[in-house]
């Protein structure tokens, strides 16, 4: 009896090489979980029956395009859409000979962070299914807490990795830009997108990692990584570990969270780690603001492409401008043309400068800012997300609250920079997550400290409802 | 009357003859079949990135070298949004402040001197692709039934070169891109035939009195694809807008195309508003940086520059047989007769006439040059038979000249007796009147002598008969 909730891909991995299972039992082990649990918490929008490898199963988030296999961005303008090639990250999984189970559900073209703008619905927090599961990728990391498939992929823009794993206890990592291909990725905002794993735990995560990283001639964007180390240190010892004080004294940071993240800052000191203080003040009074005129912008073109003319909805017209409104009116959801609105405006003579062009200043700021608070130390910390799960339908109608869902996640990664989501505990039964931020290309050391972290911490990461 | 100046700046599009595109791998080269030529790259598909072309680029460099522009250290892509159905992304990747090159020059030798045209700019763009109309009457879209998008074209490499308003006359404008499409042959980069739409060039203009500095209101003139065309659209402008200001009115600024048949120019649809291109730089790719040793073995390998080699013929062969040699590249083959012993005159007549259409030339120069100054014995059809057989070996002077006609007076004269002496009938309309009858008594001539004697001589022979 194959117990997925617990199983991590690694163990797979390894009952796999040993013969004790055979790929077929583990597919049928995780089908059997989405069968049971996925009616309630929805985290599929299309399941595989089949796949030509027999590896560890996956599941991959339906923005990344898989030959063959309907990849909808969560958005009806996508629906029915088949892509004629594999991403390079799918194609990365499958000759590493992963299974593919299925594309997980996500907010519309991954603009949100509860997956309630996908326009197939919701998914549910596995923890609470009255409560969402984050976004923009929340189908990847509820799926994964449920015991729905061993790890999975999602990608992250202002933060779709880490916040969802937050909110439902997993391991998830925003890479640093340019390690992972953007090839195949259906774009949202070209300079900040980056797909990342999402696992049980850090060991995890830094094998999937090391499957899907490295340069990619098909991305001109990639470069070539360093060897990716699978943690093996318990303690902290060596390590500088800075807390930046912004991060950690934002508005908004519920009690509960801030209780959890101090506790984990205790065990690094416990652990053997340097710890001091630092402070951010520009990367956190700006970030969000800055990412509000970078994210639209690159959205506003990047979703110029959906015109009914070559794939996908086509609404018929007499003439071409009016079918591509009918067509984009009846395809697009409120958030991205919220998005399509606002970043068309930023980037109108006019206003490039004042706008655009000012948040790509401000983005070197913040690069600056980090760069500084690195020379002092490997790591800072902080909580991922402000809240932990919160209800369904609760900031479904402020898409401002919604969009402060993310104030702790967009600094780093207007910068840049990779980051860490590693559950520190639980707040009012829910899990929060831990931020850890490093310098460019500097996973290795946030898997140490994470691995060594989540040892110490020693967090459950079956949700309690289900063990 | 005011003595009027034209002022006229050029707008040039080269399509390069890479093998394959700017940023996808698909071939470059024309296709019969609509639609054959893509992927989805160029087909914008979800996620499909571009990947630059570094042949192109290092082509645009060359140019750029060639027109004397400065490099940039760092150059950027662009992305320029419009909403057309053949621009399948929603916008073109092109470049904007930062291109690869600027500020050169291109020397135009005049018989009263050289006028100096400044480059503004070279930049490397992606073609758009080619919308069909059908069921319209002209191939229009106004009554068109519905239209088709071939995307062979779509993302085909394309530099654009801007002049500055150095140009005063429309000869000057032809005798600019006359050169510079010379300059563009030899360097390899593009066949540049206009008439296949290689060579694009559209015309800002404006006029101002001799005596004014600054410019007045300017117009763009599109759609001419041959030089004397061009030079015949800037002339047609040129008269329009003197004889708007001269009867007191005022030149707006607008774009025209130029109507051959009727030798006018017609203002095209005003657009609703300006255009907003929204620019930003594409975050898809990143900055090129053209390294040094790069640029020095581009430099190294540019042709000498058509305005020298035209100063350097003038003593041989005089300013206008000069320009005409080095602009429709027949240069080469006069200075291979000279070397063999012509004199520059008559290298420079045959270059330009007999040889004209001969390409590449016969290697053997020795043997070219004999049968050359035999070319009055010789008809035109055998002499360019002959220059076409060479191309399978090697050309044989002796041969050649054991085949050639008979143009010897006595040899031919007893044949033209003959024949007259055979048709009186016809040689009483002639005197009568029917002069058309002259082509049949040479006819008949020729048919005697298998086609080997000279006609002219034998046109000559008859009328003198005939008396
Ligand atoms: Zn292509």
């Amino acid at each position: 009896m194959i117990d997925t909730l617990r199983l991590t891909a690694e163990k797979a991995k390894g009952m796999l090489e040993r013969k004790e299972v055979s790929g077929a039992e583990l597919r049928a082990a995780y089908r059997e979980a989405i069968d049971a649990r996925d009616g309630e918490l929805h985290c599929f929008l299309t399941l595989v029956d089949e796949d030509e490898s027999d590896g560890v199963p996956i599941a991959l988030k339906d923005v990344i395009s898989t030959k063959g296999i309907q990849t909808t961005a969560g958005s009806r303008i996508l629906e029915g859409y088949v892509p004629v090639f594999d991403s390079t990250v799918a194609e990365r999984c499958k000759a590493a000979g992963l299974q593919l189970l299925g594309k997980t559900n996500t907010d519309e073209f991954a603009m949100g962070s509860s997956t309630e703008n996908s326009a197939f619905g919701p998914s549910k927090n596995p923890w609470d299914p009255t409560r969402v599961p984050g976004g923009s990728g929340g189908g990847s990391a509820a799926a994964v807490s449920a015991g729905m498939a061993p790890w999975a992929l999602g990608s992250d823009t202002g933060g779709s990795i880490k916040q969802p794993s937050s909110l439902c206890g997993n391991v998830g990592l925003r890479p640093t830009y340019g390690t992972v291909s953007r090839f195949g990725i259906v774009a949202f905002a070209s300079s900040l997108d980056q797909v990342g794993p999402v696992t049980k735990t850090v060991r995890d995560n830094a094998l999937l990692y090391g499957i899907i990283s490295g340069r990619d001639e098909c991305d001109s964007t990639t470069v070539d990584v360093p060897h990716v180390e699978l943690p093996e240190s318990d303690d902290l010892r060596g390590l500088r570990v800075g807390v930046p004080k912004e991060l950690n004294e934002a508005e908004g940071i519920e009690p509960g969270v801030t209780e959890a993240v101090r506790r984990a800052i205790d065990l690094c000191s416990e652990l053997g780690a340097e710890v001091g203080e630092c402070e951010l003040p520009r990367s956190v009074e700006y970030g969000l603001a800055c990412y509000y005129l970078v994210a639209p912008a690159e959205a506003s073109s990047n979703l110029a492409r959906y015109d009914g003319v070559r794939y996908a909805l086509r609404r018929e017209a007499d003439g071409y401008y009016e079918m591509v409104s009918r067509t984009r009116d009846a395809g697009f959801g409120d958030e991205p043309k919220r998005r399509i609105m606002l970043g068309t405006y930023a980037l109108s003579a006019g206003y490039y400068e004042a706008y655009y062009g000012q948040a790509q200043k401000v983005r070197t700021v913040i690069s600056r800012e980090f760069a500084a608070a690195f020379e002092r130390f490997d790591v800072l910390v902080s909580p991922t997300s402000p809240t932990v799960a919160f209800k369904l339908g609760e900031k479904s109608d402020n898409p401002l609250a919604m969009y402060l869902a993310d104030v702790l996640t967009i600094p780093p990664n207007m910068a840049g920079l990779p980051g860490l989501s590693i559950p520190c505990g639980l707040s009012g039964g829910l899990p929060v997550g831990l931020q850890l931020i490093g310098p460019q290309f500097s996973e290795n050391t946030l898997f140490r400290a994470g691995h060594a972290l989540e040892r110490a911490i020693g967090f459950d990461v079956v949700p309690e409802r289900l063990r | 009357m005011a003595e009027w100046e034209p002022v006229v700046g050029l707008e040039i599009h080269v399509q390069l003859k890479t093998r394959t595109k700017m940023f996808c791998r698909c071939a470059n080269a024309y296709a019969t079949e609509p639609n054959t030529h893509t992927c989805p790259v160029c087909l914008a598909f979800p996620g499909a990135l571009p990947t630059p072309n570094e042949t192109a680029i290092e082509w645009t460099l060359k140019l750029g070298l060639a027109l004397g522009c400065d490099i940039a250290p760092r150059a950027l892509f662009h992305r320029k949004h419009y909403p057309y159905p053949d621009l399948p992304k929603g916008y073109q990747i092109s470049q904007y402040d930062e291109p690869l090159c600027v500020n050169g020059s291109f020397v135009v030798p005049g018989d009263d001197g050289d006028l100096e045209v400044g480059i503004v700019r070279a930049h490397l763009e992606e073609d758009a692709a080619k919308t069909i109309h059908v069921g319209g009457a002209t191939g229009r879209i106004v009554g068109a039934a519905h239209s088709n998008i071939d995307f062979n074209r779509g993302g085909t490499p394309l530099v654009e070169i801007v002049t500055r308003p150095d140009i005063h006359s429309p000869e000057q404008a032809r005798r600019f891109l006359q050169l510079l499409r010379q300059t563009i042959v030899e360097l390899g980069i593009s066949d540049a035939e206009m008439e296949k739409g290689q060579l694009r060039a559209d015309a800002n203009v404006s006029v101002r009195e001799r005596s004014e500095a600054g410019y007045r209101t300017r117009t763009e003139l599109k759609n001419m694809n041959s030089f004397s065309h061009i030079a015949r659209g800037i002339d047609a402008e040129v008269r329009r807008q003197i004889a708007t200001w001269e009867s007191g009115g005022q030149v707006v600024q607008q774009t025209l195309d130029y109507e051959v048949k009727s030798d006018t120019v017609t203002p095209r649809r005003r657009k609703e508003e300006a255009d907003d291109y929204r620019y930003f730089p594409e975050p898809d790719l990143v900055p090129i940086e053209p390294d040094a040793d790069l640029l020095e073995r581009l430099r190294a390998e540019l042709p000498e520059s058509p305005g020298t080699r035209i100063r350097a013929l003038v003593a041989d062969v005089g300013f206008d047989q000069a320009v005409d040699l080095v602009a429709t590249g027949n240069e080469h083959k006069a200075r291979l007769l000279v070397e063999n012993g012509l004199d520059w005159p008559t290298a420079a007549n045959v270059a330009m006439n007999q040889l004209a259409a001969i390409d590449p030339l016969p290697e053997n120069g020795p043997a070219l040059v004999a049968i050359i100054e035999q070319r009055d014995a010789i008809t035109r059809e055998a002499l360019m038979a002959s220059f076409a057989d060479s191309a399978a070996g090697p050309l044989d002077a002796e041969a050649v000249l054991a085949e050639q006609v008979v143009a010897d007076t006595s040899e031919l004269e007893p044949l033209v007796e003959r024949v007259l002496a055979d048709s009186p009938g016809q040689v009483a309309a002639y005197k009568g009147g029917k002069q058309g009858l002259l082509g049949y008594f040479v006819g008949q001539v020729m048919k005697e002598t298998q086609g080997k004697a000279d006609p002219r001589v034998v046109n000559e022979l008859v009328r003198t008969k005939l008396g």
